[in-house]
């Protein structure tokens, strides 16, 4: 079976091309729209692994949400950040050889440990599966992840909240 | 399976590690920001595959995706919150300019 490798090594060559592409471009607005390309790959990667609820809500989440927040962050500062600018600072060959070294580390450590690998099938029905897991086994994290999602909003809200846009009373 | 389980693991690595450099070398914040993003996907992309080929018949795996993805989102909307106002108060977003606390 050839083909599921072709596919895989096409959208691993995209995911990785389009996040070397984030973190070099010299342009951040450009590096957000690889940020995007990156994040669709990653749900090509979920859908290989048979995980479609989790390709859905990559999308959905990151493409959809985060990605559009990080333009507006950019465009709301992009005074600063022209072309012209330095994007890297002083450090970035040492940072260039702790990453490569990680990443044989991490390799070696892959292609060594010896997984136990379980043939075996998803659930027929994994959607459903998965929303019953949520709220019995899971149902403590399921709520505190709530509070921590209310406490993000309140925050956000808090910090980015200008003192002078306090309304006159 | 016809791809094999160490193939998905390389790429999530090489994925991490190509944020991790984002993280070090980036001088925008929110350069930072993207880089972290970046790492996250990896870590998620190791829960899924690991869901997959180890144990498919629970999906602890998947749960604790979407339990990354939620600490994503809150963790992007104060980060951004953050960096809008280092921006308003000190009008950079270069860190190395930020550094009130060194001075």
């Amino acid at each position: 079976m050839l083909l599921p490798a072709l596919v895989f090594a096409f959208v691993s060559l995209v995911t990785l091309g389009a996040a070397i592409a984030v973190v070099t471009n010299k342009n951040i607005l450009h590096s957000a729209y690889y940020l995007i390309l990156t994040f669709v790959g990653v749900a090509a990667v979920y859908v290989m692994l048979q995980a479609p609820f989790i390709a859905v809500v990559q999308v959905l989440v990151y493409v959809g949400a985060i990605a559009i927040l990080i333009i507006f962050a950019i465009m709301l500062t992009r005074r600063l950040m022209s072309k012209e600018m330095e994007q890297h600072n002083a450090q970035w060959v040492p940072s260039v050889v702790g990453a490569l070294a990680l990443f044989v580390v991490l390799a070696w450590i892959v292609y060594t440990a010896g997984w136990p690998v379980q043939e075996g099938t998803p659930p027929l029905d994994p959607i459903s599966q998965l929303g019953q897991d949520l709220l019995t086994t899971y149902l403590v994290p399921f709520e505190i992840a709530s509070v921590l999602l209310l406490a993000a909003l309140v925050g956000a809200i808090l910090i980015g909240h200008e003192k002078g846009m306090r309304r006159e009373e | 399976m016809t791809i094999p389980l160490n193939w998905f693991l390389v790429l999530a690595a090489g994925l991490f590690c190509i944020g991790l450099f984002g993280v070090l070398s980036r001088r925008n914040a929110i350069g930072i920001l993207m880089g972290i993003e970046l790492m996250l996907n990896a870590v998620n992309i190791n829960l899924v595959a690991f869901w997959r080929y180890l144990d498919p018949a629970n999906l602890t795996g998947q749960v604790f995706a979407i339990f990354v993805f939620a600490v994503a989102a809150a963790e992007v909307a104060v980060g951004l919150a953050l960096v809008i106002a280092i921006y308003r108060n000190r009008d950079t977003v270069v860190v190395e300019e930020i550094d009130l606390l060194k001075q």
